[in-house]
């Protein structure tokens, strides 16, 4: 069922941001790999959330490219990829009707969608809430059906935008359990976070970004214990700068 | 005090007893209402949404006189329409004047700027909140509207009943365009104005108490359903 011939590596170049003459993103090269679980961290503003939306495609860059390994139409790129928002995007419908929109946008038949949907429900934990209207949903609900909602797309690669900001404990647990289990499904993911702890049981790579630009991009093992640059050091010391 | 009590009883034999002509009065006036906000909807949903999802040139003058169109004076209106269907005018041949059609078309256009205008503003807020989301699932404006329409469904049916509301109360519009005739285009309004005018109160206070519990009805009716898009957007 799952196509083998990956998209990835996503190269990103020489990639800049402008707007009133502000640089907002400035990102020279960028390589997110294959399989990997990529976190990006980086101080309040420095353009983490913005470098989501313009790889993922919701926001044109004023210049540079951003192109996936094995060319495919602007419509297959699309479909290959999903995005989990800091804020879930909830549809004033049911927990069920929420995927079955997003997997009728994606192309996907009635009767499959049903399916799907139910299939993926069920895998997070979500069946009992189905027939709930989603935005009565508790936060953590919300985010674990905004997550669900993209897996049940099968993307090969997925942006998540701070998932776990403003949870809990608990279901901060919730939302790391769902993406180790969209890593061994084999998706690529892409996150933001200002969680350090979740950064380092989490991560791959580190993407390190300060005032817009990608500052480090490492291991994450090495960013952790070695950091290259005087700006992660500072950031991982908790030293205010900017 | 004698007549006021051969004024109630002649308003509730009105009321409940045989009163066919009553009754079509009651009826014409429900099928002109309920065709004009019907059509009204079915136009100015699509083209509200289309508004607001749209960016063109001129776009915000469009906006400023649909806005205005929504205080559009009925009896203007209803010259306007007149002047269109009026034996010489331009629509003159189609014989629609003095008919009920022309008092749908009437009312049709009083209110389909209330519903393009409402729309448009419901729809762009909404938008504003699922823009990513969708375009993140590739959907594009136009595939974005059918989405935008149904989960605005609350507030949007609430919109199509303050046109119902307008078009139920109005009677400068249809009073130009209809022409009062008995049995053929005289609604409840119509009625009230001349019954009134004519001294015949207990029919003019019967057709109020109908009128008003009409109204009171859609009132009720918009609440309730908009207590149930609260549930939906989870705001209770």
């Amino acid at each position: 069922m799952r196509d083998t011939t990956s998209l990835l590596p996503l190269i990103v170049r020489d990639l800049r941001l402008e707007r009133d003459g502000r640089v907002l993103l400035d990102v020279p090269i960028a390589r997110i790999q294959n399989r990997q679980r990529n976190v990006i961290l980086g101080p309040n503003g420095a353009g983490k959330s913005l470098f989501l939306k313009t790889c993922h495609g919701l926001v044109p860059p004023t210049s540079g490219s951003i192109e996936f390994t094995r060319p495919a139409s602007a419509a297959d790129n699309r479909r290959k990829q999903a995005m989990v928002f800091q804020k879930p995007v909830m549809l004033r419908r049911s927990v069920r009707a929420n995927f079955m929109h997003a997997l009728a946008m994606a192309g996907v038949g009635w009767r499959e969608r049903r399916r799907i949907a139910t299939e993926t429900m069920a895998q997070f934990g979500l069946s009992s809430l189905a027939d709930m209207p989603a935005r009565v949903l508790s936060g953590g609900e919300q985010q674990r059906l905004a997550i669900a909602r993209a897996a049940s797309l099968w993307p090969d690669l997925l942006f998540l935008d701070e998932p776990t900001s403003s949870l809990d404990p608990t279901a901060s647990r919730q939302i790391e359990d769902m993406l180790e289990i969209l890593h061994e499904r084999g998706v690529t993911l892409v996150l933001t976070t200002h969680d350090l702890g979740l950064a380092r049981r989490f991560a791959d790579v580190i993407l390190f970004f300060h005032n817009g630009r990608l500052v480090e991009e490492s291991n994450a093992e090495r960013f952790f214990t070695a950091p290259q640059t005087p700006e992660a050091k500072a950031f991982l010391e908790h030293r205010l700068f900017w | 005090m004698q007549q006021d009590a051969i004024s109630t009883a002649s308003i509730l034999s009105l009321l409940l007893g045989d009163g066919g002509h009553f009754l079509g009065i009651i009826f014409l006036s429900l099928q002109v209402t309920i065709t004009a906000v019907t059509c009204a909807g079915l136009v100015g949903l699509p083209l509200g949404a289309a508004l607001a999802l749209s960016r063109f040139p001129g776009r915000t003058v469009i906006i400023v006189l649909v806005n205005t169109m929504m205080g559009f004076p009925p009896v203007v209106a209803g010259l306007a329409i007149f002047l269109l269907l009026s034996r010489s005018g331009p629509l003159g041949d189609m014989g629609l004047l003095f008919t009920p059609k022309a008092m749908m078309i009437a009312q049709f256009v009083l209110v389909l700027p209330i519903i393009v205008a409402l729309t448009r503003q419901t729809i762009e807020d909404l938008w504003t909140e699922y823009q990513d989301h969708l375009t993140s699932l590739g959907a594009g404006r136009l595939r974005s509207i059918p989405t935008l329409l149904w989960d605005a469904r609350f507030s949007l049916v609430t919109t199509l009943l303050a046109g119902l509301g307008r078009a139920s109360a109005e009677v400068g519009a249809i009073l130009i365009v209809g022409g009062n005739i008995a049995g053929f285009t005289r609604t409840m309004t119509t009625s009230i104005a001349l019954e009134t005018s004519k001294g015949d109160l207990p029919l003019a206070m019967a057709l109020g108490v109908v009128l008003m519990s009409l109204t009171l009805a859609i009132n009720s009716l918009a609440y309730g359903i908009s207590r149930v898009g609260a549930r939906f957007s989870g705001k209770s």
